[in-house]
């Protein structure tokens, strides 16, 4: 499932006083199976392009074409769009609204046309995936749940979709460490099975450890793309966005200031953990 | 998808209209409104446009601004148009065809209360086009204030009303949010027949009720981990006093009336 963006520009409260350009001819490609990150400080248009690509935001420029299809063309099939594109936002467990947490994920397997049968089956494999046991959850009501559990109920719900392009925005936020590692490696093996994931996240170190590409956005415009060594290495670029180096970056800087020659290729915790290791000597388990 | 609405908005601007204080406005407001009630002549109602006329350039609101906020309940107007101008008997006939008689009463009765409606409108949006709901708010409270003599709970009926005010653009985007999650799980909000519509909304209605009761608990809390108490000795970041551009207004709202009453 390659997703195609060609040239798309959105405006937001046109011909008023608050007119926003929110994006600028933006286009890039995504291969299908990718781990994309799309960073940008606050008001960069983050939120606007993963809701253009996710086809709920319709009066834009440009073209956005999923696997061939252009779905902001009328006769275009959206319930299709649905089955592809999964949608977490942020906080998603503010969409939950049914009297039982298994009613609620069965929510959009049913709007896709499933029977009561294969639905089940699929609130039963999204629970296995987030973490949920079935038959000690599926009656209580989605209320009653902490907020982590909430959370897990509703992305559950957009995992019990299969779809094949996974859109999150910010899925950790709020997420206590443990549960963000948990969810984390949950994606990581999704797009292992060839889910193609488009992450938008401030947080640097996660993106750094998970996605092979990243997209930086600038008031609207594209203003980085490529694979996380790539971008990070660009260290003036990365600041001019606003944004914070991943923290094994940072100490690096700090390791070449002291005089240690650090290749710029290291910025994942392991890599540097290595790096170390051959400099200093000892082993791991040091 | 459900930004774009304008009655109700305030538009800050540097203007004659927007500096008047927020009491002489709602006064002169309340004032209109029963007066459009009374004028029954022509001359009238040139006199009550041209006021507003001389409003509108005076608070530097683009017309298209005010034309839009008519758009927004052309129905209604319409209605009422159509309403009156059926079903009005006079005694003379302009047209008839078959069982459709339209009488020139009617058709006179059908404009003035479409033209009404008209002014009605355009008088509460110069209200909070040039007045933001903090101020209105205020100038209720002081208005109303003699009222506390008789324990009416002025304070906390105008402190709600702020607050309500405050949390309709929060609960617009929250809806936002919600019906675009919701869409996202395949839900569809205008498709099918009425039932099938409303239990359609169920998955908008229930999680933004959730939010909402618990974005009250928190204010609630927030107030009172704050000490907040209202009503006595408690002082106004803003305090308001009346200006020779009051005075003039006022004057302007008489020699207004006094037209009205004239050429009636």
């Amino acid at each position: 499932m390659s997703i195609k963006v060609d040239n798309v520009s959105f405006t937001y409260m046109k011909k008023t006083p608050f007119q926003v350009n929110a994006l600028k001819n933006i286009s890039f490609e995504i291969k299908d199976g990718d781990f994309v990150g799309i960073v940008g400080h606050t008001g960069s248009g983050k939120s606007t392009l993963i809701q253009i690509i996710s086809g709920l935001l319709k009066e834009y420029e440009g073209n956005v074409v999923i696997d061939g299809i252009d779905y902001n063309d009328k006769k275009a099939d959206r319930t299709r769009l649905r089955r592809l594109v999964g949608v977490v936002f942020q906080y998603p467990e503010y969409q939950l609204f049914e009297e039982t947490v298994e009613k609620d994920i069965a929510f959009g397997p049913k709007k896709l046309g499933l029977d009561e049968k294969e639905a089940e089956e699929r609130v039963k494999v999204a629970m296995d995936l987030v973490g949920l046991d079935y038959d000690m959850y599926r009656d209580v009501s989605p209320f009653q749940l902490s907020g982590g559990q909430k959370r897990k109920v509703a992305i559950a719900g957009v995992l019990a979709m299969e779809p094949q392009i996974l859109i999150l925005d910010e899925p950790i936020a709020g997420l206590d460490p443990q549960g963000r590692e948990n969810f984390l490696e949950l994606i990581k093996s999704l797009n292992e099975c060839g889910m193609t994931i488009l992450m938008v996240s401030h947080n640097m170190d996660n993106l750094v450890e998970y996605a092979k590409r990243i997209i930086v956005l600038k008031d609207g415009e594209l203003f980085m793309d490529g694979t996380p060594a790539e971008v990070f290495a660009d260290k003036e670029k990365v600041a001019e966005a606003s944004l914070n180096l991943p923290e094994v970056a940072s100490f690096c800087d700090r390791l070449r200031e002291k005089g240690f020659d650090v290749p710029d290729s290291i910025i994942r915790y392991e890599q540097l953990k290595d790096y170390i290791i051959s400099t200093v000597g000892g082993s791991y388990d040091d | 998808m459900i930004k774009n609405m304008t009655i109700g908005q305030y538009f800050p601007a540097d203007s004659f209209v927007h500096k008047l204080d927020p009491r002489t406005k709602l006064i002169i407001t309340f004032i209109l409104i029963i007066f459009v009630f009374l004028i029954h002549s022509l001359p009238g109602y040139i006199s009550m446009v041209a006021f507003l006329a001389l409003t509108i350039a005076f608070s530097k609101i683009s017309f298209r601004l005010v034309l839009k906020s008519i758009r927004s309940i052309w129905f209604v107007i319409f209605i009422t148009f159509i309403l009156n101008i059926f079903f009005l008997k006079g005694e003379e006939i302009l047209f008839e065809w078959q069982f459709i008689r339209i009488y020139r009463e009617g058709l006179i009765k059908a404009c003035e209360m479409a033209g009404r409606l008209v002014i009605l409108v355009i008088i509460s949006s110069m209200l909070t086009y040039t007045t933001s709901a903090k101020e209105i708010t205020d100038a209720i409270e002081i208005l109303f204030g003699p009222l506390k003599k008789l324990r009416f709970p002025v304070h906390e009926m105008a402190l709600m009303m702020s607050i309500a005010l405050r949390f309709i653009p929060t609960l617009l985007e929250e809806t936002d949010r919600i019906m675009k999650a919701q869409t996202a799980r395949g839900a569809s909000f205008d498709t099918g027949g009425l039932i099938s519509r409303i239990k359609g909304m169920l998955p908008i209605l229930i999680p933004l009720f959730i939010s909402a009761f618990k974005r009250a608990e928190d204010l609630a809390l927030a107030m009172e981990a704050r000490c907040y108490h209202g009503g006595d000795n408690r002082t106004r970041l803003v305090e308001y006093h009346y200006k020779f551009r009051d005075l003039i207004a006022f004057a302007l709202t008489a020699l207004e009336i006094v037209i009205i009453l004239i050429a009636k």
